[in-house]
């Protein structure tokens, strides 16, 4: 078990073009830190430095004490879950539990004790003979966190290990992965592009846009206070409405905000809400309605019951300190 | 099928069945040949049905062979043939795996240029270069030895580009796995690649084997010794034998010996065979 | 190109190096000696050369027998590609209407692939041996004289024919391939617009099948006219009267029996650009593979 630091790290491409810039973060011992944010923004090449998968460019990545930058892969003491799991296809499933640790000369009943207790733990037993093809999504999955497990590595890196699978299994090992994150106590940093994955399973949420941090908190401090327009877009389902100030100057207490943020869910119809849509589309989830209009040309959604009466033309209200205010420039949070 | 003619599925049979006949005609006759003795060929033509000295040509040819042509054995020859042929589809395997491997896995200084000098023997077939590089082999002191007959052939562009392909395919993250497993590149290499590349190799083996097997101008002018002799390369010795009048019986049944081993590995393992084909051709 | 790379420097270049050193040795060094002897001459007796600029290749150009053996270089890699492929071409078509006996058909055609080029022209030689042979037997009952030791024609079929039966097994995989390779749809829409099996042929199979062809048009043509050395070797070699002497049974018999060394290195130069142009063509398809 270890703590993992990164001290201004950035990753610039032969090229010149930058990946990565001037990010910080402190994962402490045993911690479950999700990397969050649209493709592209650079969280896979942030997970693999750490990997050392890819040369540190800028700063320092420390695990335990010791700074990494320099050391091989193999000798950083993690594992890794990779998204199409990258099972070894020719070899059955307890070689490829095993092969790590025989690269590590560890003695042989050593592995096999290694190699049943993950197997027992990830309920992989009956299949350890047989090979990677003849498994489902889900016990691959199984078996590729059952991979790094065996190692009893300082930290954990999962690189989007449930977008290979559907949406049902998704639910189902994202809790799993939860679960035995908690018994284990292993530090793991988990990279995501799915925002409710991330919100259901972080102890603290790293989110970030176009290679830089956007906000680090625990996923409701994330979704009480977003710190920018582009977390408050990203992190919630159905994402937040963001106005332009411009649209609606009656709002009390916003006229010095660019932008403002109201949530679906803090809006409900009230005969007397200062703001006005008119509606466009109706999306029936069945526990609540989805609600879509406009105001002023701004696109508002709103979530309502499903015995809320509609038409054509509503006036909304929002709950008391529901309001989010943004800045014009720089979209950074107003308090 | 969109239709059901008869008439046109009678005629496609008939064009294969006589395609059949014209391929195998030449052999069939060349078989019958070789179980005659040699009274058999001098009245007018050859007989069509296989005749009754089979196993006395046959043993005559493995065993002793036609010492006046020069030519040992045939069991000598399809010795040195095989010997040939394996080290050829051994050796060329190798390193082709090898160099795939450097140029896919590693980044260094020139190697583009590494890649182009291995992609140019692709325009340099052997018969277009024979007279300089028969003269380096001889320098060499490799002329009558399995080295000469075998190394200057198995430089292969071809082979290359094919490992270089299996390996494209072998997706990312399994080296990074295998990395972050402690594995370095040697051991990447024999525990990961060579057994994913295993039915590639196999595909290629054959066709390489039938290709080492099959060749004829480097043997023939590489040995003078009769030790190294090669079955197809003995066969022209052979019919060029003294007198001027080839022993047909015994010229067919040396032909029928240097067919045999690359056809049965054709018939024998046709999958591979086709993929090797399809693979080594794109 | 991948994502990750191991770091060592030292070792690929080990990993290179036997294909490297072979490359070096027997192929560009010798490449390179032939390029080199192709701008100098020998004296009669090999003791002295001197540097002759563009006069072997000039030599060349004048020379009837050379010209002689381009033509009859390409009269033969016509005739093969065309006879080997024609027949493959048949018989694919009619494996391809199959559905049962495909399997025992591919076996029974695809075998003589393996039989060695110079083996196959020693099959051929005696089936038309002049005095024994079964074909030349059947032409004299309707009247033909064949000799392939004196008439020229006679000859260059017999090699024509030797070497395309040994091509037809490869062609017909691949046009196999190819034929497959070809939605049964596209026939069926043919069809249901009231087309004939000859006109779908001709409308449809054959033009979508011209990736195909052109590739086995430039294998063929390579083949023809380098592969076939031991199939001249083991038969004509090159006779009569230089009616089957190809370009690359002239290099090895001016070189190492005629010991004119300026004038086969040049032939050999000749040879070279020849394969060079061919390999382009070959990758150029190789890229607009994906036309259809």
């Amino acid at each position: 078990m270890a703590s993992i630091t990164l001290e201004n790290v950035g990753k610039v491409y032969t090229g010149g073009t930058r990946a990565v810039g001037g990010v910080n973060i402190d994962i402490a011992d045993g911690e479950f830190i999700v990397l969050v944010g649209p493709s592209g923004c650079g969280k896979s090449t942030l997970l693999r430095m750490v990997a050392g998968l890819e040369s540190i460019s800028e700063g320092e990545v420390k695990i335990g004490n010791r700074v990494v930058n320099n050391i091989e892969p193999a000798d950083r003491d993690i594992a890794m879950v990779f998204q199409n799991y990258a099972l070894y296809p020719h070899m059955s499933v307890r070689q490829n539990l095993a092969y790590g640790l025989k690269n590590r000369n560890t003695p042989k009943p050593e592995i096999e004790k290694r190699v049943a207790e993950a197997a027992e733990i990830l309920q992989i037993g009956p299949y350890l003979d047989r090979k990677p093809r003849a498994l489902s999504g889900g016990q691959r999955q199984r078996v590729a966190m059952g991979r790094a497990i065996v190692r009893e590595p300082a930290a954990f890196l999962f690189d989007e290990p449930l977008s290979n699978l559907d949406a049902k299994l998704r639910v189902t090992m994202r809790l799993e992965i939860k679960e035995l994150q908690k018994r284990l106590g292993t530090t793991s940093l988990y990279v995501t592009h799915d925002q409710l994955e991330a919100m259901t399973l972080a102890d603290r949420l790293v989110v970030l846009s176009a290679g830089q941090i956007e906000q680090i908190g625990t996923p409701l401090e994330v979704y009480r206070k977003p710190a920018s327009t582009f977390v408050a877009g990203f992190i919630g389902s159905p994402a937040m409405n963001l106005i332009d100030a411009k649209a609606v100057p009656h709002l009390p207490g916003t006229a010095h905000a660019g932008t403002i943020g109201i949530r679906p869910e803090d809006l409900s119809v009230a005969a007397d809400g200062p703001i006005e849509i008119s509606v466009t589309a109706v999306e029936e989830l069945g526990a609540q309605r989805l609600v879509h209009g406009h105001t002023q040309g701004e696109r508002v959604t709103v979530a309502l019951p499903s015995d809320s009466e509609l038409s054509d033309n509503l006036r909304l209200a929002y709950r008391p300190g529901a309001l989010h205010l943004f800045h014009r420039e720089t979209g950074k949070r107003i308090d | 099928m969109i239709e059901n003619r008869p008439g046109l599925d009678f005629l496609a049979h008939l064009v294969l069945i006589l395609g059949v006949a014209i391929v195998a005609l030449p052999v069939w006759i060349a078989f019958v040949a070789s179980t005659h003795p040699p009274s058999a060929f001098v009245s007018g033509t050859i007989p069509m049905l296989p005749g009754p000295d089979l196993i006395t040509n046959y043993s005559r040819m493995l065993g002793s062979g036609v010492s006046s042509s020069g030519t040992p054995p045939v069991s000598t020859m399809m010795m040195n043939s095989l010997i040939m042929a394996l080290m050829i589809a051994i050796g060329k395997i190798a390193i082709s795996m090898t160099s795939a491997f450097a140029i896919v896995y590693f980044r260094f200084p020139f190697r583009n240029l590494a890649f182009w000098c291995i992609f140019i023997t692709m325009m340099l077939p052997v018969e277009v270069r024979i007279v300089p590089t028969f003269k380096v082999v001889a320098d060499l002191g490799m002329l009558n030895s399995y080295w000469g007959l075998s190394v200057p052939l198995i430089a292969s562009a071809t082979a290359t580009f094919l490992f270089r392909q299996v390996f494209l395919t072998i997706p990312d993250e399994l080296t990074e796995a295998a990395r972050i497993d402690g594995a370095g590149p040697m051991k990447f290499f024999r525990d990961i690649l060579l057994p994913l590349s295993r039915t590639n190799m196999a595909a290629l083996f054959v066709i390489l084997f039938i290709y080492g097997w099959n060749q004829y101008l480097w043997p023939l002018l590489v040995t003078t010794s009769s030790d190294y002799y090669t079955i197809v390369a003995g066969i022209k010795r052979l019919a060029d034998a003294v007198d001027g009048v080839p022993q047909w019986h015994l010229v067919m049944a040396t032909a029928m010996l240097a067919m045999l081993p690359p056809v049965a590995v054709v018939i024998g393992m046709q999958r591979l065979f086709v993929k090797g084909l399809v693979d080594t051709e794109k | 190109m991948k994502r990750t790379a191991f770091t060592n420097q030292l070792l690929p270049w080990l990993l290179l190096a036997p294909q490297l050193i072979i490359t070096f040795v027997f192929f560009l060094w010798p490449a390179a000696q032939a390029i080199r002897q192709s701008f100098l001459r020998e004296d009669a007796f090999g003791i002295s050369t001197q540097f002759v600029g563009l006069a072997n290749f000039k030599a060349l150009t004048g020379s009837a027998q050379y010209l002689n053996s381009l033509q009859v270089t390409a009269i033969f890699a016509i005739c093969v590609t065309v006879l080997s492929m024609g027949v493959a071409l048949l018989m694919a078509v009619a494996v391809d209407r199959m559905i049962r006996s495909t399997s025992i058909y591919t076996t029974l055609l695809v075998w003589p692939y393996a039989v060695a080029p110079a083996v196959a022209g020693i099959l051929w030689w005696f089936i038309f041996n002049p005095t024994i042979g079964i074909l030349p037997y059947l032409l004299e009952m309707v009247g033909y004289d064949w000799n392939h030791m004196t008439s020229k024609s006679d000859a260059m079929i017999l090699v024509v024919i030797a070497s395309a039966w040994k091509q037809i097994s490869y062609n017909f995989l691949f046009f196999v391939a190819g034929l497959q390779s070809i939605p049964a749809s596209l026939r069926e829409a043919a069809a249901i617009d009231g087309a004939g099996p000859v006109r779908r042929f001709f409308d449809i199979t054959f033009p979508l099948l011209s990736p195909t062809t052109f590739f086995l048009l430039v294998v063929n043509i390579v083949y023809a006219m380098f592969d076939t050395f031991s199939v001249i070797d083991a038969t004509t070699e090159g006779g009569p009267a230089q009616a089957t002497n190809i370009l690359v049974y002239k290099v090895y018999f001016d070189g190492f029996v005629g010991q004119n060394m300026g004038s086969s290195a040049a032939q050999s130069v000749v040879l070279m650009l020849i394969v060079i142009v061919l390999t382009v063509v070959q990758f150029r398809y190789v890229e607009k593979k994906v036309a259809y």
